[in-house]
């Protein structure tokens, strides 16, 4: 496009450093007006820092910030609301027990009131950009595609004309995307410059005019969809070649190494039952994935499976052996690894050294203690065997866990796992907030343990992992498992559909 | 060479808040218009002989007091019991070596376990409390040193020598009293025998929290919880067994006193040693050795104030002023450091990334 049109937003020469790390290092943007502009990066390129920059939550150490021609300096987000920029944040900022209209006239009770005007604004705005919301709905009945444009709206309320959505695919399945995506292109219709952050190349491709991609802390190539493929943007994006996650050849034997039968489990808070009658087997070999939107009872029946929470009723069996009564430490030793979901709350000792990480989870067996006593030079020495074959990059196994970046802490919860032969790997999103070198050994070593006869059950909200990990895929809703697919042929929407509760595809 | 430097900060929170102690306390000396000079020459004198037995025999009790304090911090209990923990168990320890069912050394044994068995018990009703009830240990161990107090009172009253102005337990029989030791060249008082009973329970604690799987497992369970669930730690287990040894070794914190000083118990017996500890705890920072100059830094500031009065004209109470500063300094300092460390350390990690990076690129370049 050539300079004469006026540009939205033009970031030149940004830089910004945090204590040993360069988050962003000589970024230049140019977004044009009506446009949507995707930027795409690996988790930890410095996307999420550019866009704080251009909300005014951080300032930039160096560089300038251009938004329709005026250079601009922002000392808060109230600044970048003034002159027209809105951001909609990755996480969600409702309040549950309040309206539609009450989330959003929160904070701009001056613009249009609180009442019946702010009711009519609302409307119009909704129905401008083609948004179905009844502004007196109650948030905690909304679903999680409504709940974001309800996010949208409330930018939109306050004045926004440039719009910033960091990771906005992330929480929704695929038929949410595509609405997302057809209100994207109504705001773009109307005007509305919409910057969107994703590392979702096939999505980026869809809807974006054009895509600046991110690597490690600086800006390496704006591209028009037209010119290039997915494969040619995650080239961009790593600097290599992309890894795959799919499996070779089947190593599925019939020997059942898991068998859940009639696992249930009730709200404690007295809603409906978090889980419900769950039967299902893993073999030798195999890879069960388990397919869902979050919170349909995934963590739940992990936790049921690790002894963390208890079943009233039903049974476990762990390797032809009963284990519904034993403690999480008795099914570890008879061989469970588990990979959780949220490795800083579950996984690490975060201000805790890297060996004394290896034995948590360990604490009973050797290499990590000897009749009661902790064995620190065993401890240390496998420590080290984990740093070296897992490739954990770390400058020694006394530094603290929280100092490593996610992609090291999770291998190194992945190498500890593995260690004392367990038959049965439980893997919480293995590869969720890791970078893709990460990533590709992770699921690397998920292929191995497959080989190896473990079972594993796989739990991710990454359609494409499940499908190329798995052996079968379960699908679970509303606590309980409502159907199977099978990967080879299944494709992530018709996955998605099946998580929402729509017929399942035979 | 890291780790010195790590340790040589870690060295400097405390001397730099004993350094920002001293300046605070000038300017409230300077502010009530004390002779300051005569207050810092009197308080940094060299102790004579006399003194430092005193302050070796103050610290040994001090040191028992923060080692009971320390095993709740490690896993992230609060117990602010362990004064009434050390008072209810050194009445039930004076009640059971005064009535010298067993003679001479048994007697101490059986008194000791006594102490440790009720300061456990006592300090296992907040744990009780707590892993069944949920109720704060805070809130709990707080009423129970108000019970503790009320408790004991009542029942010395009615196990009191009959016929004596002096309340008290029955004095222990000469045959198991612990005798002390003339170490201190041209001191005519002598260090409790019962010192070693305060070194003993430092190991025990380095060796308990160190070493072993409990240590770990408490220490863990202290660092994060849902971390410690997830790896097969029972949580509720831990607060029971945290809550009971902490307890067992308040009830020690009055052994010195009981067998080398008092002999009994009695209305004059030293009350406020469990918040002392706290303190003390806070200030050498749950480890073993830094809890021993913790301890002996308060008993020796405790035993130079006591002339404060007669030399400076000062009550010595000033020195509980600096006291409670040094502690506030010192928890800041720690903060300061750890935080310094902490981007250290990450940029260590940044360093070691870029240099694995580097070499990626000369293989494949």
């Amino acid at each position: 496009m050539s300079d004469e049109t006026p540009v939205a937003v033009r970031l030149t020469g940004i830089g910004k450093r945090f204590p040993g790390v360069i988050a962003n290092d000589d970024v230049n943007l140019t977004v044009h007006p009506g446009t949507v502009h995707a930027v795409v990066g690996e988790n930890g390129a410095g996307k999420s820092t550019l866009m704080k920059i251009l909300y005014g939550v951080q300032a930039p150490d160096s560089g300038t910030i251009e938004v329709e021609g005026n250079q601009v300096s922002f000392s808060s987000p109230a600044d970048a609301i003034d002159v027209g920029i809105g951001m909609v944040f990755q996480h969600f900022q409702l309040a549950d027990n309040f309206t539609v209209l009450e989330n959003i006239v929160l904070g701009a009770e001056k613009l249009h009131g609180t009442g019946e005007r702010a009711r009519r604004r609302i409307r119009e705005l909704a129905s401008a950009y083609g948004f179905a919301i009844n502004p007196d709905a109650l948030v905690e009945h909304l679903g999680v595609g409504a709940r974001q444009r309800v996010e949208i709206l409330k930018v939109l309320y306050r004045g926004a004309r440039i719009i910033i959505l960091d990771e906005p695919t992330a929480v929704l399945v695929p038929q949410e995307v595509d609405e997302l995506f057809d209100n994207l292109r109504e705001l773009k219709a109307e005007g509305l410059t919409v910057i969107f952050i994703s590392h979702k190349l096939d999505e980026v491709l869809k809807v974006a005019d054009e895509i600046t991609v991110i690597r490690r802390g600086t800006t390496v190539d704006t591209v028009v969809p037209a010119d290039v493929t997915a494969r040619d943007l995650a080239t961009l994006m790593v600097g290599s070649e992309l890894p795959s996650p799919a499996t070779e050849v089947s190593t599925v034997t019939d020997q059942v190494l898991l068998e859940v039968s009639g696992v249930g489990l009730v709200d404690p808070h007295g809603g409906r039952d978090l889980l419900t009658d769950i039967r299902f087997t893993i073999h030798r070999g195999e890879v069960l994935g388990i397919a869902g939107v979050e919170g349909n009872g995934q963590s739940e029946l992990v936790e049921v499976i690790m002894g963390i929470r208890h079943s009233p009723a039903g049974t476990i069996r762990l390797a032809g052996r009963e284990i519904s009564d034993e403690s999480t430490t008795r099914r570890r030793e008879t061989g469970i690894g588990y990979i959780p979901e949220d490795r800083h709350r579950h996984g690490l000792l975060l201000d805790s050294p890297l060996w004394e990480n290896r034995i948590l989870g360990h604490q009973t067996r050797p290499p990590c203690s000897r009749r009661g006593f902790i064995d620190r030079a065993g401890a240390r020495a496998d420590t080290e065997r984990i740093v070296t074959s897992y490739d954990v990059r770390t400058p020694g196994i006394d530094t603290h866990a929280r100092a490593l970046s996610g992609g090291n802490q999770q291998k190194l919860i992945v190498g500890r796992e593995m260690s004392g032969d367990p038959v049965l790997l439980i893997a919480a999103h293995p590869t969720r907030g890791v970078d893709v070198g990460a990533q590709a050994a992770i699921w690397d070593h998920i292929k191995t343990a497959r080989r190896k006869g473990l079972a594993v059950l796989l739990i991710s909200a990454d359609l494409d992992e499940l499908i190329g990990l798995s052996d079968r895929i379960a699908v679970m809703l509303r606590g309980a498992l409502v159907g199977e697919v099978d990967p080879r042929t299944v494709t992530p929407t018709q996955l998605g559909s099946a998580m929402t509760g729509a017929e399942v595809p035979a | 060479m890291i780790r010195v430097r790590s340790m040589l900060m870690t060295m400097a929170a405390p001397i730099l808040a004993v350094a920002l102690a001293v300046l605070i306390t000038t300017v409230v000396l300077l502010a009530a218009g004390d002779p300051v000079g005569r207050v810092w020459g009197t308080i940094f004198s060299e102790p004579r002989p006399r003194n430092i037995v005193n302050i070796i025999n103050s610290g040994s009790v001090l040191y028992l007091s923060a080692l009971a304090a320390a095993v709740g911090f490690r896993m992230g209990l609060f117990n602010i019991g362990v004064d009434g923990q050390y008072r209810i168990a050194a009445f039930a320890a004076a009640y059971v070596a005064g009535q010298a069912w067993v003679p001479g050394i048994l007697n101490i044994a059986l008194a000791i376990l006594t102490a440790m068995l009720v300061g456990a018990m006592w300090a296992g009703i907040a744990g009780l409390l707590k892993v069944t009830r949920g109720i704060s240990e805070v809130i709990s161990t707080i009423m129970l040193n108000a019970i503790a107090t009320a408790l004991v009172a009542w029942m010395l009253r009615s196990v009191a020598v009959p016929g004596s102005n002096n309340i008290t337990t029955t004095p222990i029989p000469e045959s198991s009293r612990v005798p002390g030791m003339a170490l201190i060249p041209g001191a005519h008082n002598e260090i409790y025998g019962f010192v070693f009973l305060a070194v003993a329970a430092g190991l025990f604690y380095w060796v308990l929290l160190s070493r072993t799987r409990f240590g770990f497992n408490l220490r863990a369970t202290g660092a994060s919880e849902s971390a410690a669930v997830a790896s097969g730690i029972d949580t509720k287990k831990m607060i029971l067994a945290a809550m009971l040894i902490s307890g067992a070794v308040a009830g020690l914190v009055g052994m010195p006193l009981l067998f080398g000083d008092s002999y009994s118990y009695g209305v004059t017996f030293q009350p406020g040693l469990g918040f002392a500890g706290i303190a003390v705890a806070l200030l050498g920072r749950n480890h073993p050795v830094g809890i021993a100059f913790g301890a002996l830094l308060f008993a020796f500031l405790n035993e130079q104030a006591n002339a404060l009065q007669l030399q400076a004209g000062v009550s010595a109470e000033i020195v509980k002023v600096m006291q409670g500063i040094t502690v506030l300094s010192v928890v800041i300092a720690y903060e300061v450091v750890r935080r310094a460390n902490r981007a250290a350390e990450q940029r260590r990690v940044a360093a070691e990334l870029a240099r694995a990076r580097a070499e990626a690129t000369e293989v494949t370049g």
